[in-house]
């Protein structure tokens, strides 16, 4: 008999998606389920669903998904898993929803220490509603929100999430990744897989920031996205760990 | 416990939550309604159960959407401005049918208000609060002991309809003593089938969402969420009737206004008005079956209210023009006195009820 070698996760959906051709979600998507398949806590989990385009995600894990409102997901994820300890629960948000309206509830949920992941990526643009200026837009870049490029002097600079998590000790686990090649990917799938293994052993917050593309807002081809990502975005969103804790195996 | 025992009103809504069998709060400080947290931060941990305080009213309600969502007996309390903030949870907990018990111990407003007594969020609480169609049910307690009894009840309603249940109090039964006893619950646990708990062997994965980027999806869910409005209505209205099977005038007051007005009732009975009142216990669903079976008998309806005007609405509609409907109301934290209410109904009695 054949030995089966690749497969879709159980923890995804067998259903087309609605994202972008050339947008990074799906990959995103499929690195969390082989990491919740591989913990073997698919049966277990409960994920929380942003507002943005990954609002609709609950309609592609094969886990319990609870949809939240916007910015809110690291709140209601902190509801749940004070009701569940044993279950494992995630949030999935893009920056808009993390970084501008919800940058409270992240930041309370990290100094809390609370026992969630976090799945953070970031395309530098509202993709849901059309291009609008997110918080983490860079400096001169244009969007239907800052058409003439986003201005330092009235907007300042970009919001570099991971980095100011980085000073609360509740964050047991902070990194930041791309999946803009194979290389990057394995590296961000070994980042989910211990921000998982952080919150299963009981040690406390954690979150992975995946940089992302946005080709339709962007305006841009797939391709030309993934070179703009490493031209634009990764020399001021530095890939890297900036929290570590050690689990205990 | 079974013997009375001495407390302020917040903190028989706590005491009661945990009866019912409550093991998650989230809240945030605010007067008056403070005693409530600090309850709940000293008692679930006695239970094990788990307090958070909130980064604001709006993480708490959000909280609550999520231990709702996995099954919890869950509650939040606030006062007025912080019920505000929660509004935007609330909208959601209709739309994903969560069930969950709101506490507002009303404060005056607008804006930051007082910190004193007010009845003026009853529009909010009534007519859904927040965006879209939707209602909570809404209980109006007037002592502290129906705050107790309201409490447990609270729960059993909320799970029973999948909806949220608000219990809508005020600074001044919040805050003040009275003797209070706790009866056992004797309610049956409901089963949750639809909490997102995680799979354990189940195939189809539970969802929790208000989302449907369909419009006529969206339009049938809102049509099975006022076919459930329309059963409770027709199965939860309460009220009390004090002295109305004589009477000629009906005063229509809930929460602490109508402990004020039944004063000046007794005055006013003693003086040979024939007044007698219709207390609302429900606000949500409004007893308006009972206030419209009244008008056939009476000569006159007077609402008191520590609001500018906002059930006299209801009471208007429910009485649907069969009767004068006057109001008598005080705001901003200011409690009405027996006197200025027994002197309205004097004046009503005498044809001179005013707007």
């Amino acid at each position: 008999m054949a030995e089966k070698v690749f497969g879709r996760p159980d923890a995804l959906l067998d259903v087309p998606t609605h994202y972008c051709p050339g947008c990074h979600h799906g990959i995103i998507h499929r690195l969390v389920a082989e990491v919740l398949d591989e913990l073997k806590a698919t049966d277990r989990t409960v994920g929380v669903a942003s507002v943005g385009c990954s609002a609709l995600a609950y309609d592609y894990f094969n886990v319990d998904m609870v949809q939240a409102a916007h910015g809110r997901a690291p709140a209601v994820a902190t509801g749940i898993k004070r009701v569940l300890p044993d279950g494992v629960v995630f949030t999935y948000q893009g920056d808009g929803d993390i970084a501008a309206i919800g940058t409270a509830e992240i930041v309370h949920a990290a100094a809390r220490g609370e026992r969630i992941t976090t799945i953070f990526v970031n395309n530098a643009i509202y993709g849901m509603t059309g291009g609008q200026m997110a918080p983490t837009s860079l400096v001169n870049q244009v969007t239907t929100t800052s058409p003439y490029g986003r201005k330092l002097e009235s907007a300042g600079m970009p919001i570099k999430l991971s980095e100011l998590l980085a000073t609360l000790d509740g964050a047991k686990f902070l990194a930041r990744v791309a999946v803009n090649n194979p290389a990057n990917m394995a590296k961000a799938k070994a980042a989910i897989k211990k921000a998982f293994e952080i919150q299963i052993s009981g040690l406390g917050f954690a979150m992975v920031e995946v940089l992302s593309t946005c080709p339709t807002n962007w305006g841009v081809t797939p391709i030309e996205a993934n070179k703009w990502m490493e031209s634009n975005m990764m020399p001021y969103y530095p890939l890297g760990t900036f929290r570590s804790e050690e689990v205990a195996k | 416990m079974s013997e009375k025992i001495l407390m302020k009103g917040n903190e028989a809504i706590g005491e009661a939550s945990v009866v019912a069998g409550c093991r998650h709060y989230f809240g945030y400080p605010i007067t008056p309604q403070s005693e409530l947290i600090e309850y709940m931060a000293r008692r679930l941990p006695q239970v094990n159960g788990e307090f958070v305080q909130a980064e604001s009213e709006i993480a708490a309600i959000n909280m609550v959407y999520g231990a709702a969502s996995a099954g919890a007996r869950v509650m939040t309390s606030s006062s007025s401005p912080g019920i505000s903030l929660k509004q935007e949870g609330i909208s959601y907990i209709a739309g994903s049918q969560l069930p969950c018990v709101i506490v507002n111990i009303q404060r005056g407003g607008p804006g930051l208000g007082s910190i004193q007594p007010g009845q003026a969020d009853y529009f909010q609480a009534t007519k859904g609060g927040g965006h879209g169609d939707y209602r909570n049910i809404v209980l109006a307690p007037n002592s502290v002991q129906e705050m107790a009894d309201i409490t447990i009840d609270a729960f059993d309603l909320a799970d029973k309809w999948r909806n949220a249940v608000m219990i809508l109090g005020d600074g001044a039964l919040g805050q003040m003593m009275e003797p209070v006893e706790f009866k056992e619950s004797t309610r049956i646990p409901v089963e949750k089938p639809w909490a997102t708990t995680g799979r354990h062997g189940r195939i189809k994965p539970n969802i929790v969402n208000s989302l449907n980027l369909q419009p006529d999806l969206m339009e049938k869910h809102n049509h099975v969420l006022q076919d459930k409005y329309a059963r409770i209505e027709a199965a939860e209205a309460r009220w009390e009737n004090l002295q109305t099977v004589d009477a000629e005038i009906i005063v229509v007051a809930y929460g602490i206004t109508s402990r004020i007005a039944t004063t000046a009732i007794n005055k006013a009975r003693a003086n040979g008005i024939k007044v007698g009142m219709l207390r609302p216990i429900s606000l949500w669903p409004f007893p308006s079956k009972p206030l419209s079976d009244l008008a056939q008998q009476v000569k006159a309806f007077v609402v008191f209210e520590m609001s500018a005007g906002q059930m006299v609405e209801d009471v208007r509609l429910a009485v649907n023009g069969k009767r004068p409907v006057f109001f008598h109301g005080r705001t901003g934290g200011m409690l009405p006195t027996p006197k200025e209410l027994y002197e309205k109904i004097v004046a009503v009695s005498n044809g001179e009820g005013g707007k």
